[in-house]
């Protein structure tokens, strides 16, 4: 394939293709330059970054940022809390949609088109935030972990991602295991669920990555500093332009502090994202695969 | 169990009694697999629906929703006729009309030209680093955004000027659709790389043994492997244009930029849950909820026209 390609590139083919790949290599080079200048930045000295900006002397490198930014507890909190709240989100959505997608993906499912139509719906309209706000406040949900695990836990469009996934499952399977007098609750966890395992990670995966990310909800219904997510605390430090006391309380002048201040910032911004970014090539092909589910459609 | 179903189904409709039949025999079907699901709906999403009647009320908490007192549509003819709204409300269209336009062909383009790479180690290489952006919260990428255009900030050292981009509502709708183009176009481009990959290879030798040059191959080979998927995109995204998320803008707004970030979602939240305005943020947030219900509708008529009557 590759002998032929080159055989038959004429030079009028051969300019756009220099064009093309010039084209992918400036957007190519626009992803790769912020993200290694932040991570220069962060190890670099706040006084050297200020006047002279990135510097390859390695003696203008320091690791103060890193150190300030891990000695501090809310860092470490926020961390805390997300894994905790991203593992207890993925474990609670994904059971149970895929637990609602096997009902919904029989054909002779009694109620299946009524049901789909109360879910489908939800993914039109919706109360809005200020009813669902009322609502949650009414529940005492506020200040509790299950304001942001319940609300969301059930995504109409996995359970579709789950259902498309089981029809592609044979029949056969559920028949066999009737004979052997298995019900519906054991061939799930015995057979379904073992068979499963590629659109498990997919949802799996979308779920954590979803609630490490997000904010709002967190935001609105915790209050309490011991309960807030890195992304709150991250924001307080990124957006609203607070460190955390803490972190620089040991510098006396202001304009020192300014300086240590804005370093940090690059040096949270490295530790906060680092763990996704080190872990999600491991799991591309299971996110490629995820695509391929979400295009047969449901 | 399931042999026997089938048996009824395929052939004849179900009477009633087979329907209560199949219900009793599967009961673990409803009460195990699908209740909790249901009990969540119900709670977390159709409780809400009717918590719009908010809308139509002055509402306080002791007389609660059902005994607080109606005021018809008073908070509709005050947001209606308020320039402040109209003014959201275009600051709302305009950034995700234009954030589709920018946004929307990029990932076709970088789908087309990934295509083109031969080594698939290069291009692996590639993907990996353009999917990463994806996996960078909001709050960070805000945050990058801030830092590099602060006034002393690497951009603005580059240029030898000192502007304080993030005060601009000039520069508003630019940071964010250049932003999310940065962070989200090569995640987008997967789908596109995908529904190549699958496209019959035969076709594209073909195509090459006849001569075809690479805007011939590209025209009657590459595109058409794509089209549908380009199309429901499209539309999927056009009928998603008034429910533009509100973290995002929310992360990059500044008192100054108001003029142009402040969007529907933001003005929400700012006059119920800051202002305690319950009755007119809920109106506000229930018209906005409704024009995205009949854009939905409409985009979905037209998928059904566009895919011989099947709908999403």
């Amino acid at each position: 394939m590759e002998t032929r390609r080159k055989m038959k590139l004429g030079t009028s083919d051969k300019v756009i293709l220099g064009i093309g790949y010039t084209v992918l290599g400036i957007f190519v080079l626009s992803i790769l330059i912020p993200l290694v200048y932040i991570l220069m930045a962060s190890f670099m000295d706040p006084n050297v970054l200020n006047s002279r900006g990135i510097s390859l002397n390695f003696k203008d490198w320091t690791l103060d940022a890193y150190r300030r930014v891990l000695e501090n507890d809310m860092i470490w909190r926020g961390f805390f809390n997300s894994f905790f709240y991203s593992a207890a989100f993925t474990v609670i959505s994904v059971f149970i949609t895929l637990l609602a997608a096997y009902p919904m993906s029989k054909k002779e499912f009694v109620g299946r088109k009524f049901f789909n139509t109360i879910f489908l719906i939800t993914m039109f309209f919706g109360g809005g935030m200020i009813p669902t706000f009322i609502l949650i406040n009414q529940l005492h949900m506020v200040n509790t972990i299950w304001a942001i695990l319940l609300p969301g836990a059930f995504n109409v469009w996995n359970m579709i991602l789950a259902r498309t996934y089981y029809q592609s499952i044979p029949k056969e399977l559920r028949e066999a295991s009737s004979i052997d007098g298995a019900n519906e609750i054991q061939h799930f966890f015995k057979v379904m669920l073992p068979v499963c395992k590629p659109i498990i990670a997919v949802l799996a995966l979308w779920s954590f990555v979803g609630m490490w990310n997000s904010y709002f909800d967190a935001m609105i219904y915790l209050n309490d500093a011991e309960l807030q997510p890195l992304q709150l605390v991250l924001r307080s430090i990124l957006v609203q332009n607070t460190p955390q006391p803490g972190m620089i309380a040991d510098i006396q002048s202001t304009a020192e502090m300014a300086k240590v201040a804005e370093l940090l910032k690059y040096a949270t911004i490295v530790v906060s994202s680092l763990p996704l970014l080190i872990m999600y090539p491991f799991f591309q092909k299971y996110f490629d695969k995820g695509i391929m589910v979400g295009s047969v459609k449901g | 169990m399931n042999i026997l179903a089938k048996k009824k189904t395929s052939p004849v409709k179900r009477t009633a009694k087979d329907k209560l039949m199949y219900v009793k025999k599967n009961w673990q079907l409803y009460l195990f697999f699908l209740m909790p699901a249901l009990l969540l709906t119900i709670i977390f999403k159709y409780l809400p629906m009717g918590g719009v009647l908010i809308a139509f009320e002055d509402y306080n908490v002791i007389d609660g929703i059902l005994g607080s007192e109606w005021v018809g549509l008073e908070y509709f003819k005050r947001f209606l006729s308020s320039p402040d709204f109209m003014e959201y409300l275009m600051n709302t269209l305009k950034l995700s009309a234009f954030g589709l336009l920018w946004g929307f062909p990029i990932p076709i383009i970088l789908a087309l030209l990934l295509n083109r790479i031969r080594r698939e180690g290069i291009r692996k290489k590639i993907q990996l680093l353009i999917y990463a952006p994806n996996f960078i919260s909001v709050i960070v990428l805000c945050g990058m955004v801030r830092m590099f255009l602060s006034p002393v900030g690497p951009i603005n050292s580059l240029l030898g000027i000192d502007t304080n981009w993030m005060t601009m509502p000039s520069a508003f709708r630019t940071i964010y659709i250049a932003s999310g183009i940065w962070q989200t176009a090569g995640w987008s481009s997967i789908m596109y790389t995908a529904a190549l990959a699958n496209a019959s290879k035969d076709l594209e030798e073909a195509a090459i043994v006849d001569g075809a040059n690479i805007f011939q191959q590209i025209r009657y080979v590459e595109l058409p492997a794509i089209k549908n998927i380009i199309v429901i995109q499209f539309i999927l995204q056009a009928g998603n244009i008034m429910s533009i998320g509100f973290e995002k803008a929310f992360a990059l707004q500044t008192d100054m930029n108001l003029p142009a970030s402040e969007i529907l979602s933001t003005y929400v939240y700012r006059m119920g849950l800051l202002n305690g305005d319950y009755g007119y943020s809920t109106a506000v947030g229930l018209f906005n909820a409704i024009i995205n219900v009949i854009l939905l509708i409409a985009v979905n008529w037209v998928v059904k026209k566009l895919n011989d009557g099947e709908g999403l």
